[in-house]
């Protein structure tokens, strides 16, 4: 027992104290491109506990990104820096009404309809902030300054400052994992799996398995809506592009290249794409080839899907199972 | 609204509805049939609008044929196409989980776009409707309506009333309407299952290629026209049913309505009309209005 704990617990103190040190070592580039991984990696933590946790497939889940993002953007005053305090939580709540509202009405489908309508209702999402004119339509819409979390005269966290931020987001992604961690312990984690297993045999259990999916539904929202509001504060500008369905896509995606089913693989799975990306759009590499860079990709996809279901994560035990035969019984 | 607006809008509604149910029908017969969400569908349009672009010159100089000869080369090369396709990539995702079908789908969206933009480019393209079809008819005193779009809705009601002798009358039919409703049935009957599999796919794949290729004089052809096509498509099929050909015909006709007039009466909130328009059917009946078959 101990030992598993050890096997576990070593990995992320490892993974944490190696992301605590980069900015001290990697150049401007890399800290910037390691935050926007991070902020990758809560996104896509948030959607694990739908497709990993519940075995809801979400094609729509950048609706949630991106709404946030808008808020986040939307609520930003011109001059003076709002307050992290109340900032965050307007867009979560924001964020988790529209995760209700969405899930509400998505979670009485099932299967792939579930799929397609989620992908609608992103799609709807993304008409409204590209065909209405408060958000700016599809020139999106800028955020002039960044937020502050300061109590009484001490700032304590100014998201102007690089290596602040960077810290900030460390500390978030943190906090989600460690939240989503405690929630696969917890009984209401159970559920979500028990769920995922066999719906009917839950349901005949005694549990109304509705309002558990919704909740997962909407807290999963309510994460991507962190990954939004960083998103937003990072970049200083937001566009509808944030909620197209491109993005839905690449979120699902890095959970399969890390390995669907841990909170680990989605983590991995958010670096792994970032690094592809990176990789596939080097001219260094690839020169005038570069901008196609979105073809290399595909077929990562495909050849990801035929020959490393598990993801990453998965690998080992799946060449381990590969080369050693299973001994037969008796 | 005076009486020719409203017609026009009309046809105009007849014409998308038709067009959407081309794409959807293909789509709503592989999801029922083979069990496989294809994200690539919309890739289909989008490859049949440019095959009418990049064949029809190449149709004029050797075959001395126009549109029309470009059309039957397409629909002969999408057939091809997607019996191919079905057996080198589709055909591994039957006993596959949903997401898996839906990321090599994605994959192969990105991959059909890229090729498309390595061989023909990022530019926006005309394509030429033939002559005799690309004047105008008058409708009461100052309105007129392209006759192209009068054929197109011809062709598609043509190509739907096709597709449904073939369902309703033939032995292939009886089998993909027995499939829709019962897969693992029609397998243990001793139908070739498998064959049966790579009919529907490339049957799917040559009506969202026709669709496109009719499509292209009047839609222009540009990137990620395809995308567009496939989430109304999916809005069409959850609207619809399931593998329910009737139901795809239904809420094409509702989604063309919907769209054409919202377009019109409240143009602020035309991209999303029909997305409130599925969410309402979804409070009403979950499972789509009509049953597979």
């Amino acid at each position: 027992m101990a030992d598993s704990f050890a096997a576990r617990v070593v990995p992320l103190v490892v993974a944490c104290a190696l992301l605590a040190a980069f900015p001290f070592v990697g150049g401007k580039f890399y800290v910037d491109l390691m935050l926007t991984t991070m902020i990758f990696a809560i996104f896509a933590l948030s959607l694990e506990l739908l497709v990993g946790r519940t075995g809801l497939v979400s094609f729509g889940h950048a609706a949630f990104f991106g709404i946030a993002a808008y808020v986040t953007a939307l609520l930003s005053p011109q001059s003076e820096s709002p307050s992290v305090l109340w900032l965050l939580p307007v867009v979560l709540v924001v964020t988790a009404l529209a995760a209700l509202a969405i899930g509400a009405l998505s979670l009485r489908t099932r299967g792939i309809y579930f799929i397609m309508v989620t992908l609608a209702f992103a799609q709807m999402a993304y008409f409204v902030f590209h065909d209405m004119k408060f958000a700016g339509g599809s020139d999106g819409r800028y955020l002039y300054v960044k937020p502050v979390l300061a109590l009484g005269p001490y700032t304590l966290v100014d998201f102007d400052r690089p290596l602040t931020f960077y810290f900030a987001t460390l500390a978030l992604l943190v906090l989600v994992y460690a939240l989503l961690a405690a929630i696969g312990r917890s009984r209401f984690g159970h559920a979500l799996s028990g769920i995922k297993a066999n719906e009917q045999r839950m349901r005949a259990a005694g549990f109304s398995t509705y309002p558990y999916k919704l909740a997962a539904f909407v807290l999963a929202g309510a994460l991507a809506g962190v990954a939004g509001f960083l998103y937003a504060v990072k970049d200083g500008y937001v566009n509808p592009e944030i909620l197209a369905w491109h993005q839905s896509g690449t979120v699902l995606l890095m959970l399969i290249l890390g390995g669907i089913g841990s909170l680990r693989g989605a983590v991995v799975g958010a670096f792994l794409f970032v690094v592809l990306k990176e990789l596939f759009q080097s001219e260094a590499l690839f020169g005038g080839f570069a901008k196609h860079w979105q073809l290399p990709l595909g077929l990562t996809i495909i050849a990801c899907v035929a020959l490393m279901p598990n993801g990453i994560i998965g690998l080992p035990s799946q060449l381990r199972r590969t080369r050693v035969p299973v001994p037969h019984a008796g | 609204m005076d009486f020719a607006v409203f017609l026009v809008q009309c046809l105009n509604a007849l014409q998308y509805g038709l067009l959407l149910f081309l794409v959807a029908s293909g789509l709503t017969l592989i999801f029922g049939i083979l069990g496989v969400i294809n994200l690539a569908h919309g890739s289909f349009y989008m490859i049949g609008a440019y095959l009418a672009y990049a064949l029809a010159p190449w149709a004029a100089q050797y075959l001395g044929g126009g549109f029309f000869t470009a059309l039957a080369i397409g629909l002969v090369l999408s057939v091809v196409f997607g019996y191919l396709l079905e057996w080198g990539f589709i055909s591994y995702l039957y006993q596959r989980e949903h997401l898996q079908q839906v990321l090599m789908t994605y994959g192969l969206i990105l991959v059909f776009e890229e090729l498309r933009s390595i061989l023909v480019g990022d530019d926006v393209h005309g394509v030429a409707a033939p002559a005799w079809l690309a004047g105008s008819v008058q409708l009461g005193s100052v309105m007129t309506y392209p006759v192209y779009r009068l054929f197109m809705s011809g062709v598609c009601i043509l190509v739907g009333l096709a597709l449904y002798a073939v369902i309703a009358r033939t032995r292939i039919g009886m089998a993909i309407r027995a499939g829709a409703s019962n897969r693992e049935m029609v397998q243990s009957l001793g139908v070739d299952i498998r064959l049966l599999y790579r009919i529907v796919f490339a049957a799917g794949v040559a009506l969202a290629v026709f669709a496109g290729m009719i499509a292209s004089p009047v839609s222009s052809v540009y990137p990620g026209m395809g995308n567009q096509v496939l989430i109304i498509s999916f809005v069409v099929v959850v609207i619809g049913g399931i593998g329910s050909v009737r139901g795809a015909l239904f809420a094409s006709l509702l989604v063309g309505l919907v769209d054409t007039f919202g377009k019109v009466l409240i143009p602020q909130t035309a991209g999303i009309l029909v997305y409130v328009l599925m969410a309402a059917i979804l409070l009403w009946r979950p499972e789509g209005l009509f049953r597979a078959g």
